[in-house]
């Protein structure tokens, strides 16, 4: 078309007058694709008896369990006797992992704040939609950006509270890195790293996997190990004021 | 010939007294069963078809269904715990001990509440990462994914507020220590903090509001969110299967090309 224009209309729009009408498909634009009619299952009843089939069998479980192992009930509450370790229940245990390291505000209220935020804004960020490889575009910028934050990062989990921190901060005491921060986003850099020297058509599955992976899952996924890591800590190997004790030590 | 367990059960569905109550009717057509979850109050809110692939174990590993099997269960254990429990101090202990000890298979019933609790705040994060991981985000579902993020922290508070019921040294402490963080708000820490607990800290004000919310206002809140969530899976396009969403249809038209 030689008109800058994307459609040439001139025919009546009024179905009473002129009751056939026509489709013009821009350059830019085309007509609506249905999505491919593929096969479906009515819920009633198939749909149904899987999901009642799912849900006993969950029940199954869950009463074995209950059957098997009593809840734990200790001494009534006494405000005057505080126990040696006392631990929030265990999907709070990553927090109180935290606690032991940062301030209240930063540990308590700040990171949860901000978990919180990140997930519900997680659709309408189009870093989160994008489904390629991290590095497959512009991957000399993107790779500068990856080594300056994790080595930001990583270089901060392992001065935090170090022996040289304490020392160049006066503070007196033991020291006691974030090791539990540190190490998980060593083990994701390191794949990172490896995802970046990876291609669609690398030799092995894995590397392919790797170098199909967006942004997106690089961060929850270090999220979800750190969030897996601090809990299990939290959990197993927290003992008597904090401290560090293996989980067949009893205390 | 003897009649099979679907007979029967059609006939059932042809009963006067069925058609009444459910508004549908006999018949195994395509329109009769769809009629069967649109004219019901409750299956309304889910699509009246499901792609086949879709229930493979696989695609979503049941985790949203698993999820609310244990709600139910706990909802099922949590009404005759209340009928043998008293909000206040001390004794809400009492009443636990006697679930333990006196109540028959009051002690059944309690593990049975408690485990399904640890299941389901278990089971809520491991939906939002198999979402996550699937992409079932992506428009228009974004808003579905933000109420399942309040759900998520609805399936926090329950299980927290649960925890401080017994009344022992274990809840008493958890919650304390919990409860602390509340402090660390800038600003209105403390105030925030006395809200909470109806106090300056865990006392009998405490219990009696963790058992309101417990039984009262976070069940009803869950239900209200859990309904939209399921009505939002049919009005967005039924559960998210990857290769028929516009980006996918797109590729492969191009590689068509």
């Amino acid at each position: 078309m030689a008109d800058s224009k994307d459609f040439v209309a001139g025919v009546d729009s009024n179905a009473k007058k002129s009751p056939r009408r026509i489709v013009f498909i821009t350059r830019r634009t085309s007509a609506q694709v249905k999505a491919e009619t593929e096969d479906q299952l009515q819920s009633f009843p198939e749909v149904l008896f899987r999901t009642g089939t799912a849900i006993i069998v969950l029940a199954v479980v869950l009463v074995w369990i209950a059957l098997m192992f009593n809840a734990p009930l200790e001494g009534l509450a006494d405000p005057s006797h505080t126990p040696n370790p006392a631990k929030a229940p265990w999907y709070f245990l990553g927090l109180q992992e935290l606690l032991h390291y940062f301030p209240p505000v930063v540990a308590g209220v700040m990171i949860p704040g901000l978990v919180v935020m990140a997930l519900i804004i997680i659709p309408y960020f189009r870093v989160n939609i994008e489904a390629d490889g991290l590095f497959q575009k512009d991957r000399e910028y993107r790779l500068r950006i990856f080594y300056s934050v994790a080595g930001a990062l990583s270089l901060f989990l392992l001065l935090y509270k170090s022996r040289l921190y304490n020392y160049v901060l006066g503070i007196k005491g033991e020291a006691e890195p974030l090791y539990a921060g540190l190490i998980p986003t060593l083990i994701i850099a390191g794949l990172m790293i490896l995802a970046s020297k990876s291609s669609p058509d690398s030799g092995t599955p894995f590397r392919r996997y790797l170098a199909a992976r967006p942004l997106s899952y690089w961060v929850m996924t270090w999220f979800l190990f750190e969030l897996v890591v601090l809990t299990a800590i939290g959990t197993f190997f927290r003992g008597p004021s904090w401290s560090w004790v293996w989980p067949w030590q009893s205390y | 010939m003897a009649k099979t367990f679907d007979q029967y059960f059609d006939e059932l569905r042809g009963t006067r007294v069925w058609q009444s109550i459910f508004r549908s009717g006999t018949g195994s057509s395509t329109l009769k069963r769809a009629l069967s979850i649109q004219q019901n109050v409750f299956l309304h809110l889910f699509s009246t078809k499901v792609r086949v692939r879709m229930l493979s174990f696989s695609a979503t590993w049941y985790l949203g269904t698993l999820t609310l099997g244990t709600f139910i269960i706990l909802v099922a254990t949590g009404i005759p715990l209340m009928l043998y429990y008293h909000p206040s101090a001390p004794q809400a202990y009492a009443d636990t001990k006697d679930l333990q000890f006196v109540v028959s298979s009051g002690m059944f019933l309690r593990n049975l509440h408690r485990w399904s609790a640890h299941a389901m705040v278990f089971l809520v994060f491991a939906h939002m990462f198999k979402v996550f991981y699937r992409g079932a985000y992506r428009t228009p579902r974004e808003f579905n994914w933000v109420i399942g993020v309040v759900l998520l922290l609805i399936t926090l508070l329950l299980s927290y507020t649960g925890y401080l019921l017994p009344w022992d040294q274990l809840a008493y402490w958890a919650i304390t220590v919990g409860s602390n963080i509340a402090s660390a708000v800038p600003v209105m820490g403390d105030k925030i903090h006395f809200l909470l607990l109806g106090g300056n800290q865990v006392n009998a004000n405490a219990l009696l509001r963790f058992y309101v919310l417990h039984c009262m206002i976070l069940p009803l809140t869950a239900m209200f969110f859990v309904a939209i969530h399921f009505w939002r899976i049919r009005k967005d396009g039924g559960l998210y299967a990857h290769s028929s969403e516009p980006s996918v249809l797109r590729a492969t038209a191009k590689e068509g090309q």
